[in-house]
This record gives structure tokens, sequence and C-alpha cells, in this order.
């Protein structure tokens, strides 16, 4: 059979299972979305590409499968690089595929050239650009098993206008012959019996879970081995959600604004159970200073993230899942045989830390809206079965600290570039993934603003997703930091909280807008978001603008100096919550 | 200190810069660098000759190893290796020197493969070594240009390094 390339193309997609892209068209592409005017895969007309990498984004990560968004060649190819960088660094599996001008061009500075592949080089897995139409099944197999497979990330797949429109005969290989591409998914065996072996004698292990146990779906497994062994858990950022709050083991999140109790047992921990993880410094703090006392299991399934940062006296390469189920076959055989050391004063010193440094904030009754207690409220009034997505800043961590997470995949978040403007695009791509679930943007005034644009996606196309926005009218971390390091010389954080006006912002794009100022308010607007059917939601929530992150690590600074904050300042006997 | 890389790769569009971009993200400068066939048509190898601490270029190591093109990577021991660089240089050489000219690229067993009235071209492989003390030899005479390959460079022995068993630069 005939086909264009641009139909090999689509075809090519839909052979992967391509439900729906995110994406915009433009000159060179337009023989693309002329084919896809007649396949089954959606097509979501973003308003602007960096929206439809990050709704990809989010889209791949609630779904697992792969995100797909497509552009132009030139300004389009180039707005996806902050999307495709987000995804490199979160290992988030996307594929990106631009337009190229014609092969004769290239190289020309024609009209809307870029070389996007030589742009893409350092934040892809791999890409490719498509020199013959007869390459096209081939190239979209090989991008999607990279991007789904071992260590999950983007590729970038460039094709010039002529190769779109040149004809080849239609076929579709079966597999991928990658000669230099062999993800090692299966751990060694000897290295989990050792693993297993360090387990069973510390006294204070403590189990660092990473974005990697995310990615490889794997928190049943974690969930048994904690069980099995009592361990507490720390949940990176990107790994919220994986082992529930509820667990009386679970201390929430470690690192620079981490919990008391995360930060600390892993400072006095004797064993770091290590998985999927980078030890990145907003974990870690300063390296040299970073659990001194312990040794190191360190199981990923990229073996240039072993040793990276800290040594390893264990490494275990491997897919997150294949390596917890083996630690809890290895540790169940040999129970009876090796029993393990007594954790029990271990447990408890870390429920005591649990207990007594909560992450604190007061709000006052008629005081200014506290921005956690607005999050608490979301997470309150959601339920377990919604998605709550963030952008990056102040109001990130403070959704981190203060929501409960009992659900894996139920958080959405840019953990390693810190993309501000994530936040909006990406509960859009989550939505159209989850349409059942309650889909709960918690957005900062500053995030938002980067992407707002992609309100007219979510009313044309029905993507009805909620926005919270924690207007504290600034740049908030840069505030902080500010105040904190720069003695409150306030240089270009401030952003007036009336412009834009974001209720007027919701009606112009053709959804609903509410503004909430005060305590009382809080619980009613959500529930009146919740009611908003078909159309996206935003809530203006006016937040004290000084407000700061606490728990913190100053950065530079060992984990042993957190600072818990005014909150623990004022005295012992005052209440955390409302 | 001064490490030789052997890199297989595919021999695709893109390769070098993917390979030279992890070095170049860093800041490291790359001392030399030969890519040349094999005997195996679609595979390509690289010596990279870098300058860089034990550390940094473990990581760069692994971190070619996760390219999709990169096949193999190896140190090699410059104990139990065949290095070798080639070299052209023109040394300006008149009726009165180009006897004592001749003589000093015959001591390196160095061949001339062009001569002018007024210079001459002097062809020579060997360790770099061998090849700076020629060029310290030749300079008084004057040195009108000089051109040098990368090095290559091969393991002793039977093994080939495509050969199961030969020591891949980082475990895993």
């Amino acid at each position: 059979m005939k086909v264009s390339g641009s139909q090999a193309l689509v075809k090519s997609l839909e052979q992967e299972g391509v439900e729906v892209l995110f994406g915009i068209p433009g000159g060179v592409v337009l023989p693309l979305f002329d084919a896809l005017l007649d396949s089954s895969i959606r097509r979501i007309l973003t308003r602007h590409e960096q929206g439809a990498a990050h709704a990809a984004e989010g889209y791949a990560q609630v779904t697992g499968k792969v995100g797909v968004c497509v552009a132009t060649s030139g300004p389009g190819a180039t707005n996806l690089v902050t999307g495709i960088a987000n995804a490199y660094m979160d290992s988030t599996p996307l594929v990106a595929v631009t337009g190229q001008v014609p092969t004769h061009a290239i190289g020309t500075d024609a009209f809307q050239e870029a070389d996007i592949t030589g742009i893409t080089l350092p934040v892809t897995k791999h890409n490719y650009l498509v020199t013959h139409a007869a390459d096209i099944p081939r190239v979209i197999k090989e991008a999607f098993h990279i991007a789904s497979t071992g260590r999950p990330g983007p590729v970038l797949v460039d094709v010039p206008k002529d190769i779109l429109a040149a004809e080849m005969t239609w076929w579709y290989p079966d597999g991928v012959d990658l000669p230099g591409y062999r993800p090692n998914l299966k751990p060694h065996r000897k290295q989990v019996r050792e693993a297993a072996a360090l387990i069973r004698r510390a006294h204070r292990p403590v189990l660092y879970v990473g974005g990697g146990v995310s990615r490889a779906r794997a928190s049943e497994e974690l969930k048994a081995l904690a069980k099995m062994t009592g361990m507490p858990v720390v949940t990176t950022l990107t790994a919220r959600g994986m082992f529930p709050d509820d667990d009386p083991m679970a201390l929430g999140m470690p690192g620079m604004h981490g919990t008391y109790a995360a930060v600390t047992a892993m400072q006095k921990s004797d064993l770091l159970v290590a998985i999927g993880v980078r030890f990145d410094d907003r974990t870690t703090g300063r390296l040299s200073a970073f659990a001194k006392g312990a040794a190191v299991i360190h199981a990923d399934i990229d073996p240039a993230e072993i040793g990276k940062n800290r040594a390893a006296d264990v490494p275990i390469v491997g897919d997150a899942r294949a390596v917890l189920a083996e630690l809890v076959s290895v540790l169940g055989k040999e129970a009876e045989s090796h029993p393990p050391a007594d954790i029990g004063p271990w447990q408890e010193q870390v429920l005591r830390w649990k207990d007594e440094y909560p992450c604190r904030y007061t709000q006052e009754v008629g005081g200014l809206l506290k921005p956690q207690y607005v999050i608490q409220k979301i997470g309150e009034a959601v339920g377990e079965d919604a998605v709550i997505v963030t952008g990056v800043g102040q109001h990130q961590m403070w959704s981190s600290q203060f929501l409960r997470f009992n659900r894996a995949h139920s958080w959405v978040t840019s953990g390693g570039l810190g993309t501000m403007g994530f936040g909006l695009p990406a509960a859009m791509g989550a939505k159209v993934g989850r349409p059942d679930a309650v889909v709960f943007a918690i957005d900062g005034d500053g995030s938002i603003q980067m992407t707002s644009q992609e309100l007219a996606t979510c009313t044309v196309e029905h993507i009805p997703i909620k926005v919270a926005v924690i207007n504290n009218s600034h740049l908030g971390m840069v505030r902080q930091w500010q105040e904190l390091f720069y003695k409150k010389r306030f240089s270009s954080s401030y952003l007036p909280p009336d412009v834009p006006d974001y209720v007027k912002l919701a009606e112009a794009y053709g959804g609903v807008g509410l503004r909430v100022d005060s305590a009382e308010g809080v619980e009613p607007a959500i529930a009146r978001a919740l009611e908003v059917q078909d159309v996206p939601c935003i809530i203006d929530f006016r937040v004290d603008p000084e407000e700061m992150v606490y728990p913190m690590v100053p950065v530079g600074h060992a984990n042993d100096d957190i600072v818990l904050g005014p909150e623990y300042d004022a005295g012992e006997d005052q209440e955390g919550e409302e | 200190m001064q490490h030789t890389l052997s890199v297989l790769v595919e021999n695709k569009p893109g390769v070098l810069a993917r390979v030279a971009g992890l070095f170049s993200r860093r800041g490291f400068n790359i001392d030399s660098l030969a890519v040349g066939p094999t005997q195996h048509e679609d595979v390509s190898r690289m010596t990279i000759v870098v300058n860089v601490a034990e550390r940094p270029l473990e990581h760069v190591t692994k971190q070619l190893n996760k390219l999709i093109n990169v096949l193999k990577v190896v140190e090699l021991d410059p104990k139990t290796t065949v290095e070798r660089e080639l070299l052209l240089i023109k040394v300006a050489a008149g009726r009165s020197t180009r006897s004592q000219v001749i003589e000093i690229a015959d001591l390196f067993r160095a061949k001339i493969v062009d001569v002018a009235p007024e210079a001459l071209t002097i062809e020579a492989t060997g360790t770099p070594d061998k090849l700076r003390a020629l060029i310290e030899l030749v300079e008084p005479f004057g040195i009108r240009e000089l051109v040098q390959s990368g090095m290559v460079a091969v393991a002793r022995g039977t093994r080939g390094i495509s050969d199961k068993g030969s020591k891949p630069a980082v475990a895993g």
C-alpha cells in the first residue's frame, strides 16, 4: 500500500496506541495535520507549544503511557524545548514530533528553520532527523520504545516537509534493532542479597524513595517492602503518593523544604535504602554533610546515577519494581534463618520527631488567609481519587507538605527542572488522561501567568480542570530568598494581585472565576468549583504575601541546620492548625 | 591525568556531536580525537584523549554508554596499548639545509613525501612523544605548516575491542 510520509507517521502513531496528541500546526506540518483529520487520534490544539509539551507530560505521568506533542519547525519547535527539558529531568516518557523545512533547504537559514535536533541534543534521551519517508515507521517505533523503556525520557522526531509529502510503501516493524540500547532491568541477584543483608543488620534504616519508583509504577512493591521491614519511608517531591501518607512510617518529603522527621531521620540513619533517586542537591543539602553515618544501597535503572553524587556501598542496577520485588522475596525467604535487627527504638524515635515537629502554620480567625490553609482545605475537599498538579514555587512546596497523598500517580509536579508554568497545561493533560478524576491545579500567581493561555484550550476542548491560584502578589519563593538572604531588598519580585484580574481572566476564557480573601470563604469556593462542569474554574485565593515555606535548609548548608521557622520560635504550646 | 577512550559507535549522522556534547557541557577540552571506519561497515571507532580527573571521567563514560548510538566504551591502559599519531610537517629547507632535514627525518624513520625548492614535507607516525621530538629538531629550520591526526590506539594482544571479555571502561 502506497501512503504519504504524513499518513505513514499517523499510522505509526496509531500503531503505538496513541489516543491523543497536543500541538499546533504551522507551515511545514500542514501535511501531517491534514493526515490527522482522517485518524481517530484526538488532536488538542493548544495555544502555545510549551503548553502542548507540558500537557503531554501531565498525560504521560497519570496514565503511564507515552505523551505526544507536535509542533511546526522553527519557533514551534523551539517553544517545545522547555517542556522537553522538563521531561528529561523528570524522566517522563514523551515523543515530540516536529516539522522541519524541506530537506533541500536545511542549513540555508530558510524561513522558520531551526536546528531542533541540535538544540535538543542535551535534553533528549535520543532524537532523529528523518531523511527518508521509508524510515518513518522504524523511527516512530524506536522513538516510543526508547521513550518508554529503561529510564524513560523525551525523544524528538524531526521530519522535513518534503519527507511528509513523499510516498512510501506502508510497513510497520515488529520490533526494534538497537544494539547500543539494552537497558538492564533485572537486578543482579548477588547485589540484592547483599542489600538484604545490610537491611537486616541496620538499626536505623530509611527507605529513600524517588521518582524512579513512580516511573516503574512500583507502589505496591514499595508498600510490601516497607510493611515487611517496618523501615520509615521518605518520598521525594517526584515520589509523593507512591507511599501512603496515612502510614505511620511515612515521613513525607525530604530535603530543603522537607519535613523535620524526613530530613532528620536521613541525617541520623545508619542505612539509606535509596530506590529510584538521584541524591539531588535539593534533597541532600551540603553533600559532604549528608547522612554521614549511613551506608548506602542505591538502586536505579540508570547506571550513570549510581555513585554520581554519593558513593554506594551496594549498587544495584535495575528497574525499581524488580528491585523492590526481589528484596521482598529475598528478605522473606531468609526471615527465619536470619532474623532482622530490632528497629523498634528507631521507629519510636522517628514517630516522636513526626509528632513533635510537624509542618505548621496558624490561620487566625479574621486574619490574613494562609496559603497552607487553602491547600489543606483543597486536599480535604477533593478526596483521594483526585489528581493534584502544581506549578513551581512556594505553593508547590506547601502542596507537598500539607496535602496527604494515599494514591500513587495522584500528584504531578515539575521536579528537576523546576519549570514555572508547568501546572496549568500539565493539569490539562492529566485531565485528558484521567477524565473521570477531579484534576485540581494548585498554582502560583507567578507560575500561572507563564502559561495561562491554555485556559482557552481547556474551554474549547471541554477539559474542566480546577485551578487554585495561590495569589500572594509575589514571585513568592524569590521574595522569600530576598527576605532571608538579600536583606529584604525585594528586587523584581512583586506582582500586583489585581493584574490580571483572575476572575475576569477565567470569564474571558469562557470559564468560571471565583475570588476568596478570607478563611471562611475557602470551603464554599472549593465546593462551588467542584460543581463546575465542562469548563475550567479558577479560584483566586488572596493569601498572606509574607508567609514563608518552612522547614528550610538554607542552600549550601548541612541538613542538620534545618530551620523550623517562626511557628516554632513562638513556643511549643502553640497549636498548629486553624 | 590523561585518559584514552576507545568508543565504538554506530556510523550515523550526529553521533560525533552527541559524544562531544558530553565533554563540552562540562567544559572539558578534548585533547585529541580520531574517528574512522572499522572492519564492520556500520560501526565507527572514536579514539578520544582527554585530560580529566578519574571521577568526572567515570561519569562521562557512563553517560557515553547511555547514548543510543554508542555500542561500547573502553578505556585503554597506556602500558598495554599501541598508540600512534600521524604528522605531516612542511619544513623550510633550501639547498644548503635540505640534507640536514632529510637526515633528521631518516633518524625518525619518517618519509619525505613532497619536495619543493624551498621546503620539504615530512610524513611521520609514532607515539606523541616521538613526534614531539621530531618537531623540536626541525623547528630551527622553520616550520611552514604542521598538521597532525588525533591519536589512534589499540590494545595489545589477541582480543578485539568488541570481543566479550574486553574490559569496559565502567562496569554495569
